[in-house]
């Protein structure tokens, strides 16, 4: 009963917390409702026993993506009211075809394939399994590519965003770090007969 | 108990919002890729739930995938995005139309 | 004696064919890095050493030992099988010594001959590559590898008519050779899959043993409302093959002008060689033709309407090498007729001492054209013997065999094939021929020593600035040219002796490798005619009365300048005209086969390719269709990242509806 209780909470702040990102004028508060909407989504998870997943999309998405939305929204000074331009214009098409995509969506998970007596009801697991540890297991040993294929993409990621923002900047002086190795003695010395 | 069907149509829901968002946001390149997150997000209930009926770690170890290329997504999104608005002092889809052939 | 079953070296066999084609190889691919002098030596080498290796076995044969086995397995389709094998007796033993050592004398003499041509190490090449595939042709122990090397001596006669690609006639000569080649090959491919669907094997030895199981079926086949025994059908069909091989009416149209090829190829392809794998053919199938009475009729008036036609032919040609070259498929029908009336031993006599005085006329012809630079026409030549007294000497020998005047060699298998056509009881069939071939050997008699009086006696007509370059060919063109007249002068005699035929007491040399039925073997009357002193003068000494009298003939006409060959042109202009136009065969094929075909062919070209494809479907329809579609649909690509977004959200909607829909 209690679950149903923060299922419902969760799932409809989550619902709403969504709708706000995308209707909100100004991108800052967008920001902060998608904030909101993370935290209930990690609240779902903590529902279905999955709290790595829950707190991990609290620590990346808020901590980290989320702040690198505001930064970049603070460093941009956009014109909030000409991004809002025709913003009403695209609605019907954008809402019907949304509209059609979720009905689909939702009769599908209604049509009883996922109903609980197929599905079975699931048992929440004790205290006693850590959900962590057995990620863990499985992702090192099942999943070991695919977790070093993610670091790599990360790393092509990481390296990919530095040079894609660095700015050199023409009145600031600066190492030529590899012409300094390649140098040659002849390069900087002189024989002068006295 | 709260049946799997339930956790789906919230899904859904979270997705349908961010395709709605992407028709609305035409002009401000921040919400798209803020309504992408949320499609994507979405799309982690979905797993996480799959992954808790069934009493199978996999979806999680996906989700777990879907966060990697989540990050990695913004951050190189939001560089292209701060090259692209020194560039043009704008940050209008309308302006990103130099694929034109 | 110990030796009469034993089994030739396997290894000694192989080499003979391999021998000549390591040096094609070698010569033909290095030919440029080795320069001409050892490209020569290496052919030759290789070609003598083969023809060597060719008498060992022959002496072997000639003392019972035969051989027969494969060595390999070719291709393996289904129920075909062919493998690579050697089938060698005494027939093969003959071919083998006849096309080895003749091969050998034109390697020699080509050194000379094709001295300083810009194409001497590839003519070598191609001329042992010859002589390797008509050694596969004549060893081969089934019918692939005959139809191979069949095919194999084809070509090679194909680049070698051709081989001074830069003149337009050597060209057409050649493709025309192919064309006519191929039409008689389509006869033999027909022969060949019948056999196989028969008799489910290629190989020789099991088709003809299983030849009795396969009479006793009376297969028969109906062509339209023509019902034809299975046997009359597969001979015919091979024998069109040797039709076009060896040049028979009305194949052999390519023959004459084959001689567009340098005088070598001539001597060794189309005369001593090649042009005889369809007498071969018929030979070595005496097992299959033998049951076919139709097949050996047909055989007998192809033969000698060929004999006839082109020795008529002969009779007025002013190139020397065609008339050559006529006398040699008037001869080729000589052989035929003697397939035809089951005399397959005189068949192959003939074509073995042929080889040797043909050859020697060719090779003495060339001797002649490279003396008076390159110029063919017997009309301005004359009082040669003067210049080159060993050319004259040789040619001589060489006409005098052809003719059939004895102890020369044309005259022991001359005689004997009409001896044998005389004998056969085959109704108008053996009548006919017989008179067409007697008929026939006053013709070559005739022709022959008006070319060869119009070439070395009668005035001198060369050309003034052609004398001071008169000269006798060089020591590597006589020298040859000495061999095959020897050999043009004794195999007769020596061929009369070993072949044993009509055999004196006992057995023909050729034993079993050629198969004749009792009632049809034509010796075997002949023995007892002989025997019986029976034969008479006329049957005897017919063939040299009629020769004498060709010679004579020739001799009033040629020998001194005289008007009377004017004369009786004049007289007769359009049998004249008639003979002079080859009796208008190519006028004829030209109109019925040709012209049609280049008709169509144009048509397809100007109509079929150019208007309908390339301008309706091509140009019309892909390019211009493209050039639209393109344009219309590189509106779509705005440029616009958010329209490609949509684009995918509707894409995914589809696809979500088709899902739900689907299930």
């Amino acid at each position: 009963m209690l679950e149903s209780i923060f299922f419902y909470l969760f799932g409809g702040l989550a619902t709403i917390g969504a709708l706000l990102v995308v209707l909100s004028r100004n991108p800052m508060h967008s920001v902060m409702w998608l904030i909101f909407c993370f935290f209930n989504a990690a609240g779902l998870f903590f529902l279905l026993d999955a709290e790595f997943i829950g707190i991990i999309t609290i620590l990346i998405y808020v901590g980290a993506v989320m702040v690198l939305f505001i930064f970049v929204i603070i460093m941009l000074e956009v014109n909030v009211a000409r991004m809002r331009e025709g913003f009403l214009h695209h609605l019907p098409l954008g809402g019907m075809i949304a509209m059609l995509v979720f009905i689909e969506m939702a009769s599908a998970g209604f049509s009883g394939v996922f109903s609980a007596e197929q599905m079975g009801t699931a048992v929440h697991l004790g205290q006693e399994v850590n959900n962590t540890a057995e990620i863990g297991k499985e992702l090192y040993t099942h999943y070991l590519l695919g977790f070093e294929l993610a670091a790599i993409i990360l790393l092509a990621a990481l390296v990919g965003s530095v040079v894609l923002t660095i700015r050199s900047r023409k009145d600031a002086k600066y190492q030529n770090i590899p012409a300094q190795i390649a140098v040659k003695k002849s390069d900087r010395l002189r024989k002068v007969r006295m | 108990m709260v049946p799997l069907s339930h956790y789906l149509l919230i899904g859904a829901a979270l997705f349908s919002i961010g395709i709605v968002g992407l028709f609305l946001n035409r002009k401000n390149v921040i919400t798209i890729l803020m309504c992408i997150e949320l499609i994507l997000l979405a799309v982690n209930i979905n797993f996480v739930a799959f992954s808790h009926f069934l009493n199978d770690l996999g979806g999680q170890i996906f989700v777990f995938f879907v966060l990697t290329i989540a990050a990695s997504e913004v951050a190189v999104g939001l560089a292209i995005l701060m090259a692209f608005y020194r560039l043009r002092r704008s940050i209008n889809v309308e302006d990103l139309n130099t694929l034109q052939g | 004696m110990v030796t009469t079953h034993a089994t030739l070296s396997s290894v000694e066999l192989l080499a003979i064919p391999l021998l000549p084609l390591l040096a094609a190889l070698v010569v033909g691919l290095g030919g440029k890095v080795l320069k001409e002098q050892l490209s020569h030596w290496i052919c030759c080498v290789g070609v003598i050493l083969s023809a060597l290796l060719s008498i060992h076995i022959f002496s072997q044969v000639a003392d019972g030992a035969s051989f027969y086995g494969n060595f390999w397995t070719w291709i393996v389709s289904g129920k075909l099988i062919i493998p690579v094998g050697m089938m060698i007796d005494q027939l093969t033993a003959v071919m083998m010594i006849t096309v080895t050592i003749v091969a050998a004398c034109v390697h020699v003499y080509t050194i000379g001959y094709m001295h300083g041509d810009p194409g001497y190490t590839r003519f070598f090449a191609y001329i042992s590559a010859f002589t390797f595939a008509m050694l596969v042709l004549i060893m081969g122990n089934n019918f692939f590898t005959l139809f191979f090397g069949w095919e194999g001596v084809g070509l090679i006669s194909y680049l070698l008519i051709g081989f001074w690609f830069k003149r337009e006639r050597a060209n057409v000569a050649a493709m025309k050779a192919f064309i006519v080649n191929r039409i008689g090959d389509f006869g033999f491919i027909i022969g060949m899959i019948a056999i196989w669907h028969y008799f489910g094997t290629l190989d020789y030895h099991e088709v003809f043993a299983a030849m009795p199981v396969f009479l006793a079926h009376h297969y028969a086949l109906n062509l339209g409302s023509w019902e034809v025994s299975a046997i009359t059908f597969i001979c015919v069909a091979l024998f069109i093959g040797a039709m076009g091989k060896s040049a028979q009416v009305p194949l052999h149209v390519w023959l004459p002008d084959s001689m567009e090829g340098p005088t070598p190829i001539s001597a060794l392809i189309h005369a001593a060689t090649m042009v005889t794998a369809g007498i071969f053919m018929v030979a070595r199938l005496s097992p299959l033709f033998e049951f076919s009475d139709t097949a050996l009729a047909f055989v007998t008036i192809t033969g000698a309407l060929t004999a006839w036609i082109c020795a008529t032919i002969g009779l007025v040609q002013n190139d020397i090498k065609r008339v050559i070259a006529y006398s040699t498929c008037s001869q080729l029908g000589y052989m035929f007729v003697a397939c035809g009336v089951s005399a397959y031993g005189a068949g192959i006599f003939h074509l073995m001492t042929h080889a040797w005085f043909k050859g020697l006329l060719f090779l003495a012809a060339g001797s002649v054209i490279h003396g008076v630079m390159a110029d063919q026409d017997i009309r301005r030549m004359g009082q040669l013997r003067k210049y080159m007294p060993i050319t004259y000497i040789t040619m001589l020998i060489g006409a005098l065999a052809l003719s059939g005047i004895p102890p020369f060699a044309g005259f022991w298998s001359k005689d004997l094939i009409i001896e044998a056509t005389s004998v056969r009881h085959m109704g108008w069939v053996s009548e006919f021929a017989y008179w067409a071939l007697l008929s026939g050997v006053f013709f070559t008699a005739f022709y022959t020593f008006r070319m060869f009086f119009l070439t070395f006696h009668n005035s001198d007509r060369v050309p003034q600035k052609t004398k001071p370059h008169l000269h006798e060919s060089p020591k590597v063109i006589t020298i040859p040219l000495m061999i095959l007249a020897a050999g043009a002068a004794l195999t007769g005699w020596w061929g009369a002796k070993v072949l044993n035929l009509p055999g004196e007491g006992g057995e023909s040399f050729f034993g079993h490798s050629i198969f004749v039925l009792p009632q049809h073997n034509p010796m075997i009357t002949l023995e007892v005619m002989e025997q019986s002193h029976t034969t008479g003068l006329w049957l005897e000494s017919g063939a040299v009365i009629f020769a004498l009298t060709g010679i004579a003939l020739a001799w009033i006409m040629y020998f001194k300048p005289s008007t009377i060959p004017a004369k009786m042109a004049k007289s007769f202009p359009a049998l004249h005209q008639f003979l002079l136009d080859k009796w208008r065969f190519d006028e004829l094929y030209w109109s019925i086969f040709v012209m049609p075909a280049r008709n169509i062919g144009t048509w397809l070209w100007q109509q079929a390719d150019l208007a309908a494809i390339d301008k309706g479907i091509i140009h019309g329809g892909i390019i211009n269709g493209i050039t639209v579609a393109a344009r219309k649909l590189r509106e779509m690509q705005t440029g616009m990242v958010y329209h490609y977004a949509y684009a995918m959200v509707i894409g995914l909607f589809g696809l979500l509806t088709w899902l739900a829909l689907g299930n």
